[in-house]
């Protein structure tokens, strides 16, 4: 994973077929990068549901999240609409992975990104990082912990 | 490994003695499938360990997921206001497959609830309040989908039939 402290890389990605995002989109703002292997599988979908209950807290802490997967953009409004998702989810599909591989999050083995998470700040800088095993949903506490601790300057 | 945060406490709906040499608390959503199956396992085990075991019972509702979760969550305290939480609770996971704003009236009814007051305290805010409280408690202390279980503050991580559970709770 790149390490905290460093410049998180760019990134234009598609959501849905008429929305992209960059990191740019997020300046000021704290942002929580959350890799994950698959939409449409059971894992993932807990895992994006949890942080899709978790918006507000995420607000609360200036913060906004994005998933990433090297699913198609297509296959990212059908699931967004299908989980009720609030927050988007970028399609890492065309060169496939390359976001990932440049967060260091890809899966060569597999075709598909880690179950990764960064936190990166308003300047763009990485500020929390978490590897996740592929069966194993993070859960948020540890998001919560390092947004804190980016809101009163503690990391 | 994930500690419960914050401790049992006076804000829980509890059943069993304090000071039990055991205690189980499930972050749970009313809607979810896997809670459902658990509830008769978790049923059986505080029959069977008596007053070796105190049982905790917390929201975590997956509102987005499933839209009766929280009306069911705070049906549950509503009816904790008329001291039956536990009445209710067992209620609305039997009636699980037909939850609907409709049903738990139906089921406030069946439990002996004054209706009236029912209908007044669901509409309080301190009751969601409440509910998201339990729901960020269980964040805080990762739960990461549910039913999750603690075990004297430890997250329990393996199955939830009663056959494990039960394994890991006389330990």
């Amino acid at each position: 994973m790149l390490s905290i402290g460093t410049p998180a890389p760019d990134f234009n990605l598609y959501s849905t077929p008429d929305q992209q995002y960059t990191l740019q989109d997020f300046q000021g703002k704290n942002l929580i990068v959350a890799f994950y292997p698959a939409d449409w599988s059971p894992v993932c979908g807990d895992q994006m549901s949890l942080y899709n209950e978790m918006l507000q807290l995420f607000r609360k802490q200036n913060a906004a999240i994005v998933g990433v997967s090297v699913d198609s953009k297509w296959c990212h409004q059908a699931y967004t609409q299908a989980r009720n998702l609030h927050f988007p989810l970028l399609a890492d599909f065309e060169p496939k992975g390359a976001v990932a591989k440049a967060y260091e999050a890809y899966d060569d083995k597999e075709g598909q990104c880690h179950r990764a998470l960064y936190v990166i700040d308003g300047n763009g800088i990485i500020r929390w990082n978490f590897l996740s095993p592929p069966a194993v949903n993070p859960g948020a506490d540890g998001i919560l912990d390092a947004l804190e601790k980016i809101q009163a300057k503690k990391i | 490994m994930a500690k419960l945060t914050p401790p049992p406490g006076p804000q829980d709906h509890a059943r069993g003695k304090e000071g039990a040499p055991v205690t189980l608390v499930e972050y749970g959503d009313f809607q979810c499938p896997h809670c459902g199956k658990a509830f008769p396992a978790v049923e059986d085990i505080v029959k069977k360990m008596g007053p070796g075991l105190r049982f905790i019972f917390r929201h975590f509702p997956l509102s987005e997921s499933h839209a009766m979760a929280k009306p069911a969550a705070i049906a549950a305290e509503a009816a904790g206001r008329q001291g039956k939480f536990w009445e209710m609770h067992h209620g609305i996971f039997q009636n699980q497959a037909m939850l609907s704003v409709e049903a738990l009236f139906a089921i406030a009814q069946h439990i002996g609830l004054d209706l009236e007051q029912f209908r007044n305290d669901i509409q309080d805010t301190a009751l969601e309040d409440k509910v998201d409280a339990d729901f960020e408690s269980g964040v805080r202390s990762g739960v990461n989908g549910t039913p999750s279980f603690f075990i004297n503050g430890h997250k329990y991580n393996g199955s939830y039939d009663e056959e494990s559970l039960m394994a890991s709770l006389t330990f």
